[in-house]
């Protein structure tokens, strides 16, 4: 990676070894939140239940993740963590038959109040898909066509938000001479950190990651690794993860779902010292250490 | 693990060197033959047709023919200002489905779930009115647009009339457009805090311009080779229309005209046929090629 952005909060590296201190993602007052030794709740759910039609996806979980941390979850396939990641900014309203119900604050908003902005709240609470899903546009008009959206108008300013973001994924040296060639033309880790530079750029604090490297080979991964570590102690991320060393390697937490009574419940959560190394649950511990539940 | 499984010989298992020309095989090559033949003749049909329209009408087409208007009953003269009344025609269908056959294909693709009972209604009703003969069109144009609204026998209700034949086509094809736009795009779009609007307008309608395309070529077809509707609705009086309240005589009704009631017409019923076709390959090609234009310009997927 080239562009390495400087001033983490908690990152060991002081500001000026970074190579472009230039293009370092301004930490705003929100996002500056205590690192994350300091306990401080960000998102709080509370008895969420959430089917598809007359199937139940997941039952009575309730769940704090705390602010500036990297949150991972765990947990077979189908068990709802997409679901439960996409009911966190309302995605599930785009699904016809989900129905959600449930008490979930992110940072003092009440997500599921009839009075909320759900295109403010989607701001707030980005979210990155498993298969990287850039527009069909240029690449700079993958990241301008949001910025726009939300009112950013001057050319300028736009050209400016475009390199950070860029910038802060590491793609600016990349693709800096082929701005207006289509986003497709990027190989698939490429296309990935585009789709993080474009829900960075609107400078969320939270980002929802579903699965961000299942579809990108190792070395993409690392990067994209690499990328989620950086963002600690600027927002709260949430990655749910098929790959365990991954959760071992970038997260701070820990939250195990499994399959129980015929529903995604919440099994166990915690450090991911706790989840890992002295799981309490017996499915945690079997599934942490490879074995069937 | 030892290998002790019985071995099984299944009639499959040829005995070696046994590679032969089996009956399969031969079932195969008669398959292709046959779907060969049956292509080769509907294209034979099309290419026929088209060579008889050519090889009778190439020697009527000028300039005059063109432009001037027709004389002694279609016999002598042009089709002038059948060709003016056939575009107006044309233009008052397009300018009305074409609005309203985008809005309803949006409502029924992005707002309306694929088992909703309205969508389902509104869909059978669609495919139901595709399949109506012209002819029925015709009776109703005339009850509704020239006796009803007292458009009397005029383009203005030529054009309506042929517009309630095209939406249909012109609808579910939009449809079909925008339900093949992935549904990445509308999620990716939601993630961002997009408004539908906004999705819709710089995403999906992108996206389902190829199959608004392939609806407009197909409504287009429609109703420039429409007659039965037309003669109940536009009427066939073959002056110049002075505006689009005065009745006009389209290419295809002139043709019918020249060749069914007018003896010694069919020289210039060829003429005509050539026209009608050279019209519909002009405004195909230059539909899709508006649209291949304005998708370059939105979308950059190259």
């Amino acid at each position: 990676m080239n562009a390495q952005p400087g001033k983490n909060n908690n990152d060991d590296q002081p500001a000026a070894a970074s190579p472009d201190s230039s293009g370092a993602f301004t930490v705003t007052a929100l996002q500056s939140g205590p690192p994350c030794c300091v306990p401080e709740p960000m998102i709080e759910v509370e008895r969420l239940c959430l089917r598809y039609g007359r199937t139940p996806v997941l039952q009575d979980v309730s769940l704090t993740i705390n602010r500036g941390c990297i949150s991972a979850l765990i947990g077979p396939s189908g068990c709802g963590k997409t679901s439960f990641l996409s009911s966190l900014n309302r995605l599930t309203d785009l699904i016809p038959s989900c129905r959600v119900e449930a008490r979930i604050r992110i940072d003092q908003i009440d997500v599921y109040s009839p009075k909320i902005d759900v295109i403010a709240l989607r701001r707030k609470v980005g979210m990155i898909f498993q298969k990287p899903n850039p527009f069909p546009l240029s690449i700079r008009r993958n990241i301008e066509l949001p910025l726009r959206e939300h009112g950013l108008r001057h050319r300028e300013q736009l050209h400016e938000q475009v390199e950070l973001a860029l910038r802060h994924v590491g793609l600016w040296e990349e693709v800096k001479d082929r701005l207006d060639v289509s986003a497709f033309s990027l190989s698939g880790g490429q296309q990935q950190r585009l789709c993080i530079a474009r829900a960075l750029a609107l400078r969320p604090d939270v980002l929802l990651l579903d699965e961000p490297c299942s579809a990108l080979d190792p070395i993409a991964t690392g990067v994209i690794e690499e990328l989620i570590e950086s963002l600690r102690g600027r927002l709260t991320a949430v990655v749910v993860t098929h790959n365990l060393d991954q959760a071992r390697r970038i997260a701070d937490y820990a939250a195990f779902f499994s399959n129980r009574d015929g529903a995604g419940r919440l099994i166990e959560h915690g450090s991911k010292e706790q989840i890992f190394q002295t799981p309490q649950d017996a499915l945690t511990q079997a599934y942490v250490n490879g074995r069937k539940g | 693990m030892p290998c002790d499984n019985p071995v099984i010989i299944s009639p499959l298992d040829a005995p070696p060197g046994a590679v032969r020309f089996t009956r399969s095989r031969l079932a195969d090559l008669g398959a292709t033959i046959v779907v060969w033949l049956m292509a080769m003749l509907v294209t034979a049909v099309f290419v026929w047709l088209l060579a008889d329209i050519v090889w009778h009408g190439a020697g009527q087409l000028s300039w005059q023919f063109l432009t001037e208007p027709s004389r002694n009953a279609g016999r002598a003269g042009g089709v002038g200002p059948i060709l003016v009344s056939t575009g107006l025609i044309l233009a008052v269908c397009l300018a009305v489905s074409l609005p309203l056959g985008l809005a309803t294909a949006v409502l029924l693709a992005e707002f309306t779930a694929v088992d909703s009972v309205f969508g389902r209604l509104v869909r059978r009703s669609l495919d139901v009115l595709a399949g109506v003969p012209s002819i029925v069109f015709g009776l109703f144009g005339n009850a509704f647009f020239c006796v009803y609204l007292r458009m009397g026998f005029s383009i203005l209700a030529g054009g309506l009339t042929l517009a309630c034949m095209v939406l249909p086509i012109l609808i579910r094809a939009t449809e079909e457009g925008f339900r093949s736009a992935p549904q990445e795009y509308r999620l990716g779009a939601a993630a961002l805090g997009m408004s539908r609007t906004s999705a819709l307008l710089h995403l999906l309608l992108p996206a389902a311009v190829p199959g608004l395309v392939v609806g407009l070529v197909l409504g287009i077809g429609r109703a420039l080779a429409e007659t039965a509707a037309l003669i109940f609705t536009s009427g066939y009086v073959d002056r110049m229309p002075g505006s689009l309240m005065d009745s006009g005589r389209s290419l295809s009704i002139h043709i019918y005209d020249l060749s069914m009631n007018v003896a010694g017409g069919n020289a210039h019923a060829y003429g005509s046929a050539l026209v009608l076709i050279l019209l519909l390959l002009v405004i195909n090609a230059a539909a899709s090629q508006m649209a291949e234009r304005w998708l370059q310009r939105k979308l950059i997927t190259v």
